[in-house]
């Protein structure tokens, strides 16, 4: 109980800093998801190799390792100076990325051939009919597996605490290290996670729910 | 209605205007299956081809390859004197003159029967909101449906989304339509509402190309009948002839099937 009182100003840097890496991170992986799985079912070959190999690469790396890399690979060659919040948005948003492309493509498959060759026939282009007539259909189908996704990746934004990223769980290191017990400190810390997460999932349910009356 | 004689036969240098589709020896596999064989097929401005035959015989397979829907192996198939281009945005271009009527409708299934029919012309042609909004009202009275401009096509029959598929595809202005089986998957009651709307495109001087069961509609509004089989176009004539008087085999056997019953 002491602790939460006696840091709230910490606990609340936290709990903000966790939400700004989660939401940062999150829309990277919206956009960057999007944009691969559009490659990934491309007539243009060179555009769906890059897609796999994206997905490939990304998904199969460890996380931690990613951040390692982006943490003290990217500074050296690409982005000298860049912050540690922006660093840790490229590896996590990167990361998440792939495993939102795989679920967008799986909502695309599900939208019949027919809706992609009627598109065509009227004389829309590739990117026309994937952004017209596939992906507002495929809306309904990717909604589930991306609220489990985005709470996989609010949890994953753990790792970037311990990047020197201000977030909750590098904020329970620091109260740790000042002697107050861990147990109450992570019950905390995890109540303020499932804030996050809970909030995700009403938000997705919201969203299914509006999906589902409008067809 | 006007009795257009094509003289399929006519070898002389016709006027390169005139001929609106030509497919030139087209070849095409689906694996081991040669679908199209050898192919030549010429199709005026203003005539209606119907092409019949028994199922599995390439006719769809060849109504899809006009606009390139489905790729061909070899020859050329050439739009208004264009030749098909490689996938891309020119392809793109030349499918917005070629009208395309699917045996299964596919209307938009999460846009209004309206909004299907502005969305060619608003996202394609670039044409403003209002305009394009008043041109699809006319063309679903045209075909009947105007009552049902801002439901969803899944609230619609058959017939009426097949009708609105049409209005759809004569948004663009095509140049030629391709019916494709347009008929196949209506209950029996509905098939003539739609039979109607393309008699009347028909009488109206639209290019079209139609893949049919529909023997009735090939006699009455037919130019010319083109039977396929097996991958091959076995016989082309006109309708009267054709169906009186056969000149193949493969034709007069398909006919004796279909006709008695």
């Amino acid at each position: 109980m002491n602790v939460l009182l006696d840091y709230l100003p910490e606990f609340r840097d936290g709990f903000l800093g966790t939400l700004a890496i989660t939401g940062s991170s999150a829309l990277l992986a919206l956009v960057l998801g999007v944009l691969i799985a559009g490659f990934r079912v491309s007539p243009i070959p060179p555009l769906r190799a890059f897609g796999t190999a994206w997905v490939t690469l990304l998904r199969n790396t460890p996380l931690t390792l990613l951040f390692l890399v982006a943490v003290f690979v990217v500074p050296q060659i690409l982005v000298p100076g860049a912050s540690p919040f922006v660093l840790a948005t490229l590896a996590l948003g990167f990361y998440t990325s792939s495993f939102v492309c795989e679920a967008v493509r799986s909502g695309i498959n599900t939208v019949p051939l027919g809706q992609a060759e009627a598109a065509r026939s009227i004389g829309m282009t590739f990117s026309q009919t994937l952004r017209l007539v596939v992906l507002p259909q495929a809306t309904r189908t990717v909604l589930p597996p991306m609220s489990s996704i985005f709470i996989a990746l609010t949890k994953n934004s753990a790792i970037a605490g311990a990047f020197s990223v201000t977030d909750l769980f590098g904020h329970s290191k620091l109260l740790s290290d000042k002697g107050y017990a861990i147990g109450w400190i992570f019950l905390w810390i995890a109540l303020a996670y499932l804030v996050i997460t809970f909030s995700i999932s009403a938000l997705f349910r919201v969203l299914e729910r509006r999906m589902g009356v409008a067809r | 209605m006007s009795e257009v004689s094509v003289t399929k036969n006519a070898e002389g240098p016709a006027p390169a205007g005139d001929q609106l589709v030509v497919l030139d020896n087209v070849n095409k596999h689906f694996g081991a299956l040669h679908v199209l064989q050898d192919i030549d097929l010429t199709i005026k401005r203003g005539e209606v081809v119907v092409v019949i035959g028994p199922s599995g015989s390439g006719k769809s397979t060849l109504c899809r390859t006009i606009n390139r829907l489905e790729t061909i192996d070899s020859g050329s198939i050439t739009i208004d004197g264009k030749p098909l281009p490689q996938e891309g945005r020119e392809l793109a271009r030349l499918r917005a003159d070629v009208g395309m009527v699917f045996q299964s409708f596919n209307l938009f299934a999460h846009k209004t029967v309206l909004e299907n029919v502005m969305l060619g012309q608003t996202k394609v042609r670039k044409t403003d909101k209002a305009a394009a909004a008043k041109k699809a009202r006319g063309l679903l009275d045209r075909v009947g449906v105007g009552t049902q401009a801002d439901k969803y096509p899944a609230q619609l029959s058959g017939g009426q989304q097949q009708r609105v598929a049409i209005a759809r595809a004569l948004a663009m202005d095509p140049k030629v339509m391709l019916f494709d089986e347009p008929t196949s998957a209506l209950d029996p009651e509905m098939i003539n509402e739609v039979l109607d709307v393309m008699q009347q495109l028909a009488r109206e001087g639209m290019t079209m190309v139609v893949v049919t069961h529909e023997m009735g509609f090939a006699r009455s509004a037919a130019n010319r009948v083109v039977f396929m089989a097996d991958g091959r176009i076995i016989e082309e004539a006109e309708p009267n002839q054709f169906f009186n008087n056969p000149r193949s085999d493969r034709a007069k056997d398909f006919l004796s099937k279909i006709l008695h019953h």
